[in-house]
C-alpha cells in the first residue's frame, strides 16, 4: 500500500522538520545564568510525529483520489449519501425532538453539575452567541472582519462605564450596549466596507487594535490598563442576588440569548436580507447587476454582527464584574474567528458545535489547555486546506423552498 | 535642532527595519497577491534563531566577529527554512481557492508560530545580546545617532541594493517580474512559478531575519509577540508605499518610521502604535494603491 | 410617445491614457433586437460597463426611457442604481452565485423590487410572507420562461452551461427590466443550446423586452438582430439593418470578411 519511494519521502520531509525546528524547539539558553539546555527528546518526537503524519496524509490522498476515480467510473451512479446529521437538520421530525432534548438539558444543566461547570457553560454560549453574530459578518456576507472583538469591547466598557456614572443597571445597559456596538459598526464600515476582502480584514484589525490601544491609555475615560471592577452583576426586580444565585441567573440569560439569536439568525439567513448577503459574498459585481446596494447590505450585516458582539461585551462584564483592555485583543478575534470556520462559514449549527468543542475542550482537558492557540491556529490552517466548508456545512437552500414550492405552485 | 536630528535617525532606522519587512510582504503580494499574514512571525523567529545562536556561541566563548556572523546566517537560514515551509504547507494547496481562503490560513500560521515559540521557548523577554560594538569614531556624535543606527541604515541599504540587483539583472529575478505581471503568461514560457514563488518567500523571509536581528541588537530584548505589532507596521509601510511596488515598501518604511519618530517625540509617546494603525486605515481607506503603486482596474 | 428605450451619445471612455471609446452614439428602439459587433477588443464590453455603471464614463450620456414611461440619465449611477432604473445585463463569462440554488439565483433579481429587512425578516409579518412568496412565485413564472423550471433546487453549479447561461437571462429578468444587455449570451453553447436561445431571445421580443446584445455567432446575429452596430478600435464604423452590414465594406475590411460564411 505505501511504496519505498512514498516512505523515502516521508523520511525526508521528516528530516526537513528536524533541522526546521532544531534550534527552537531543541535548544534553550539563558543568556542570564550562561546556562544551555539540550531538549533532544523533542527533536525525536518532532522526527516520529512529522514521519507518521506525513505518511498519513499520504495515505489519505491517495484513498481521496482512488475514490474519486471509483466515482467517475461509475458515473451513473450519482445518488451521494447525505451525511447523517444534514438528514437530521432536513427533516423536522427528527429536528424537532432533538432541538428540545437540547433545551432541556441545557435548562437543567446547573442542577447536575456544580457552579464551577455552569459558570464555563455559561462563557461557551457567550460564545456560541459571538460566533453566531460573526457568523453573519464572515460566514454569511463574506466580510472578514478581523476586529471583531472591538464590538465586543465597547459593549462591555458601555455597561461598566455607565453604570459607573450614571448607575445605569444591566437591563437598560444591554439593549444601549448593544446600541452603541450597532452605531460603531456603521460608523466604521461606512468608510471601510467598498474596499476588497482582503483590505478591509487588515482595517477591521486595525480599527481593533486602535480601540484596544485607546482603552490602555486614555485613563480619564476608561481607567486604562488597570481596567474597571465592581461591575454590578444583573440584578432581579432589583433584588441582589447572592454570587450562586447570580451565576445561575446569568446562566439562564445566557440559555435564552442562545435560543433568541438562534431563532433571529435562522430567520435572516432565509430571508430577502439574507440571501443578498450569501450573493454578495459569492460575486459582488453580479450582485449589484442584479440591483443590491452593495454598501448597504454589507453595512447592514456589518452592524447586525456587532449588535450581538456588543450585547455579549455587556453580559462579559456583568459576569466577570472586571474588565480591562486585555481581555480585548485581537487573539480574541481568532478564536472567535477559529469558532466560525471550525463549525462551517454560514452553518448556523456548525458554530453553536464550533463553539463548544473549542471553548469547552480546552477546559476539561486541562492537559491541553497550554495548547489551545496553537491549535486554534492550526485549525484555521487545516480547515481552509481540508475542509473549508467546516465540519458542518450549510445546505439550507434546496430542501426550504421545495416545500412552498410545492404547497403553492403546484 | 539636536533633538530633531536625534528624531530623524531614529526614525530612519525605525523606517530601515520596517522596510526590511516590508519588502516581504510587497514580494509575496506582488507574486501571488496574498496578504502573507505569517510574515510578521518569520522575522520573530529570525530574531528568535539569532538570540539563540548568539546566546549559545558567546558562552561556548566565540569572538564577537564571529558570533555575528554566524548569527545573521543561522537567522537567514532559519527564517528562509521556515517562509519556504509555510508557503507549501499553508498557501500553496490554497492557490486556487477564494481569495479569503489562503488569508484565513496565513492568520492560523501567524498565531500557530507565534505559540510555538512560546511553548518551546519562553513568554518572558529574553535580553538580547549586544552584537553591534559602539565605534570609537562615532564618540563624538553618540549623542545624536548610535552607532548601531548607524550599523541598520548601512546594513538595509547594502540589503536593498542587493535586491534591486537580484531582481533586474539575476535570472531569477527576472522570472519574479515575469511571474508578478502575468502568472499564466510565465508558466506558458516556461517558468517554473513553483520555484518562484518559493525564490520569492525564501528571499523575503531573509530579509526579515536580517531585519530581526538588527532591530533586536538594537532594541535589546525580544519575546515571541514582537512579530504581530512589527508585522502589522511593516504591512502599513508597504501599503502606504503601494503594495507590489519594492521601492515602495522601501519609501513607506521610511516615512512611517519618521512619523512614529516625529509624533512620539513631539505629541505623545503613549499612542506611538495608534499612529501607525490610523495611517494604516486612512490609506487603505483614502488611498489603497499607495504612493507608488498602480491602481486596479476591476475586471468584468 | 417616445419610441426609444435606451439612447447612448457621445460616450467616450478614458482608462489612463487609452482611450477604450470613443464618442460612440447608439439607440435601442422598443421591442428591437439591436446587436453590438465587432472584432476582440473593440469595446464592446467596456461600452457594456459603462452604460451599466460599472465604469463611469468619461464624457457622454446614456438615457433610458423605460416602458412605464419614466426618463432617467444612468450615466454615474451605481450598477445597482442602474437595474433599479429599468436595464438588467448577462455576464459574458458567467456570474452565477454558484452555490445558491436556481431558484433562488432568480430571487436575488428580485431584490430591488421589494422591501422587505431586518425587522420584516426577523418577524415576519403577513406583508412579509406575502412579500416573500409573491417573489417565489414570480421567480418561478420567470423560471418556466427561459424553460429551467424543473431545475429550481439544483444548485446553479450543476447546471449544464447551456442551461447557466440562461439562467443569468432568467435572473437579468427578475430585475422587471425595460431592455436586456445580454454580453456573448451564445459563447460556448452547442448548435442544439444556441438553438434554444435564439427562440428564447425571440420569445422574449415578442413579450415586450427590448434587447442590446454583444455576439460573435455572425448567424445568430444576422437572423436576430433588428439592427446592427459595428464597432472597431472604441469607434463605431458602422450601422445598419442586418443586410446593409453585410455588404458594407468597411464592416468587411475590419473584420467580418472571413466570418460572414460561417
Amino acid at each position: 500500500m505505501i511504496s519505498f519511494e512514498e516512505l523515502k519521502r516521508s523520511f525526508l520531509v521528516s528530516l526537513w522538520f528536524v533541522f526546521l525546528t532544531f534550534p527552537i524547539l531543541v535548544i534553550k539558553a539563558n543568556p542570564i545564568e550562561r546556562t544551555i539546555i539540550w531538549r533532544w527528546e523533542n527533536m525525536f518526537f518532532v522526527a516520529i510525529g512529522s514521519f507518521v503524519l506525513s505518511i498519513l496524509i499520504r495515505v489519505v490522498n491517495t484513498q481521496k483520489t482512488k475514490r474519486l476515480e471509483r466515482r467517475s467510473a461509475s458515473d451513473s451512479d450519482t445518488t451521494t449519501s447525505e451525511p447523517l446529521i444534514q438528514v437530521i437538520l432536513q427533516n423536522p421530525r427528527y429536528l424537532y425532538p432533538l432541538a428540545g432534548a437540547v433545551t432541556v438539558f441545557a435548562l437543567v444543566f446547573p442542577y447536575l453539575f456544580d457552579t464551577y461547570q455552569t459558570n464555563i457553560m455559561t462563557t461557551a454560549l457567550m460564545y456560541v452567541v459571538l460566533g453566531l453574530g460573526l457568523n453573519i459578518v464572515v460566514g454569511m456576507a463574506g466580510l472578514l472582519d478581523l476586529g471583531f472583538v472591538a464590538f465586543y469591547a465597547v459593549g462591555a466598557y458601555s455597561y461598566a462605564l455607565l453604570n459607573a456614572h450614571f448607575g445605569i443597571g444591566f437591563w437598560m445597559a444591554l439593549p444601549i450596549g448593544a446600541l452603541f456596538a450597532a452605531s460603531f459598526g456603521i460608523i466604521l464600515g461606512f468608510p471601510v466596507l467598498r474596499l476588497r476582502g482582503d483590505y478591509l480584514a487588515i482595517v477591521t484589525l486595525g480599527f481593533g487594535e486602535i480601540i484596544r490601544l485607546i482603552l490602555e491609555n486614555w485613563n480619564e475615560f476608561s481607567q486604562g490598563p488597570s481596567g474597571i471592577s465592581n461591575i454590578p452583576r444583573p440584578g432581579m426586580f432589583g433584588i441582589e442576588l447572592s454570587l450562586e444565585a447570580a451565576i445561575l441567573y446569568i446562566y439562564y440569560i445566557m440559555v435564552a440569548l442562545v435560543i433568541v439569536t438562534i431563532f433571529v439568525v435562522n430567520r435572516l439567513q432565509d430571508s430577502r436580507l439574507g440571501r443578498a448577503w450569501i450573493a454578495l459574498r459569492e460575486d459582488e459585481i453580479a450582485c449589484q447587476a442584479m440591483g443590491i446596494d452593495k454598501t448597504k447590505t454589507k453595512l447592514t450585516a456589518f452592524a447586525l454582527g456587532a449588535t450581538w458582539a456588543g450585547m455579549m461585551g455587556v453580559i462579559f462584564a456583568a459576569k466577570t464584574t472586571f474588565i480591562n483592555p486585555a481581555s480585548f485583543t485581537f487573539l480574541e478575534s481568532a478564536i472567535i474567528l477559529s469558532i466560525v470556520v471550525l463549525g462551517g462559514m454560514g452553518s448556523i449549527l456548525g458554530v453553536i458545535v464550533g463553539a463548544l468543542v473549542l471553548i469547552l475542550l480546552p477546559e476539561y482537558l486541562r492537559a491541553l489547555s497550554d495548547y489551545r492557540m496553537l491549535a486554534f491556529g492550526a485549525i484555521l490552517v487545516v480547515m481552509m486546506i481540508f475542509k473549508p466548508q467546516g465540519i458542518i456545512s450549510n445546505v439550507r437552500r434546496t430542501y426550504k423552498y421545495q416545500k412552498q414550492k410545492s404547497g403553492d405552485v403546484q | 535642532m539636536e533633538y530633531f536630528i536625534e528624531l530623524l535617525f531614529s526614525g530612519l532606522t525605525r523606517g530601515a527595519i520596517y522596510a526590511l519587512i516590508a519588502l516581504g510582504y510587497t514580494m509575496v503580494y506582488g507574486i501571488i497577491g496574498l496578504i502573507n499574514f505569517a510574515h510578521g512571525e518569520i522575522y520573530m523567529i529570525g530574531a528568535f534563531t539569532a538570540f539563540i545562536v548568539s546566546t549559545v556561541l558567546s558562552i561556548l566563548g566565540f569572538p564577537l566577529l564571529a558570533i555575528i556572523v554566524l548569527a545573521g546566517l543561522a537567522a537567514a537560514v532559519w527564517s528562509s527554512a521556515y517562509g519556504y515551509t509555510v508557503e507549501k504547507l499553508a498557501y500553496k494547496p490554497l492557490r486556487h481557492a477564494p481569495r479569503l481562503s489562503p488569508l484565513i490560513s496565513a492568520i492560523g500560521m501567524s498565531i500557530f508560530l507565534q505559540n510555538y515559540v512560546l511553548l518551546a521557548q519562553t513568554s518572558d523577554f529574553q535580553p538580547f545580546p549586544e552584537l553591534i560594538p559602539e565605534f570609537d569614531f562615532m564618540e563624538p556624535f553618540v549623542h545624536i545617532v548610535g552607532s548601531s543606527d548607524m550599523v541598520i541604515l548601512v546594513v538595509t541599504t547594502l540589503m536593498m541594493v542587493g535586491l534591486t540587483l537580484l531582481i533586474k539583472f539575476t535570472r531569477i529575478g527576472k522570472a519574479m517580474r515575469a511571474t508578478s505581471q502575468d502568472r499564466k503568461m510565465a508558466m506558458l514560457v516556461g517558468i517554473n512559478v513553483d520555484r518562484v514563488i518559493s525564490a520569492t518567500f525564501i528571499v523575503g523571509s531573509a530579509l526579515a531575519a536580517v531585519g530581526g536581528l538588527l532591530i533586536a541588537s538594537h532594541i535589546g530584548q525580544i519575546n515571541f509577540f514582537i512579530g504581530f505589532i512589527a508585522g502589522i507596521k511593516a504591512f502599513t509601510a508597504a501599503v502606504l508605499g503601494g503594495i507590489g511596488s519594492i521601492p515602495g515598501a522601501v519609501l513607506g518604511g521610511v516615512i512611517l518610521g519618521l512619523t512614529e519618530s516625529f509624533a512620539t517625540g513631539y505629541v505623545s509617546s503613549d499612542y506611538e502604535d495608534v499612529f501607525a494603525f490610523s495611517l494604516l486605515v486612512l490609506i487603505l481607506i483614502f488611498k489603497p494603491s499607495g504612493l507608488l503603486g498602480k491602481a486596479e482596474i476591476q475586471k468584468v | 410617445m417616445n419610441n426609444t428605450i435606451l439612447k447612448v451619445s457621445g460616450l467616450s471612455m478614458h482608462f489612463g491614457g487609452i482611450q477604450a471609446l470613443k464618442q460612440l452614439d447608439l439607440e435601442v428602439n422598443r421591442g428591437e433586437i439591436v446587436a453590438l459587433i465587432g472584432p476582440n477588443g473593440a469595446g464592446k464590453t467596456t461600452f457594456f460597463n459603462c452604460v451599466t455603471g460599472i465604469y463611469n464614463p468619461t464624457e457622454g450620456d446614456v438615457i433610458l426611457h423605460t416602458l412605464q414611461g419614466k426618463t432617467s440619465r444612468l450615466n454615474g449611477l451605481k450598477p445597482n442604481k442602474v437595474t433599479e432604473k429599468g436595464m438588467a445585463r448577462t455576464f459574458q463569462n458567467i456570474r452565477l452565485f454558484q452555490s445558491m440554488t436556481v431558484l433562488e439565483n432568480v430571487m436575488i433579481g428580485r431584490h430591488c423590487r421589494t422591501h422587505s429587512f431586518i425587522l420584516g425578516a426577523i418577524l415576519r409579518t403577513p406583508g412579509n410572507r406575502q412579500e416573500e412568496q409573491a417573489i417565489i412565485e414570480r421567480s418561478h413564472e420567470i423560471l418556466e420562461i427561459v424553460g429551467l423550471a424543473d431545475e429550481v433546487d439544483n444548485y446553479a453549479r450543476n447546471l449544464s452551461y447551456g442551461a447557466q447561461r440562461r439562467l443569468e437571462i432568467a435572473r437579468a429578468l427578475a430585475t422587471d427590466p425595460s431592455l436586456l444587455l445580454l454580453d456573448e449570451p451564445a459563447a460556448g453553447m452547442n448548435p442544439q443550446e444556441t438553438q434554444e436561445l435564439v427562440q428564447l431571445i425571440l420569445r422574449l421580443r415578442d413579450q415586450g423586452y427590448s434587447i442590446l446584445l454583444i455576439e460573435h455567432d455572425m448567424k445568430l446575429v444576422m437572423t436576430l438582430s433588428n439592427r446592427i452596430y459595428v464597432m472597431d478600435y472604441g469607434e463605431k464604423i458602422a450601422q445598419g439593418t442586418p443586410e446593409e452590414i453585410q455588404s458594407n465594406p468597411v464592416v468587411i475590411k475590419a473584420y467580418l470578411g472571413e466570418d460572414l460564411d460561417a
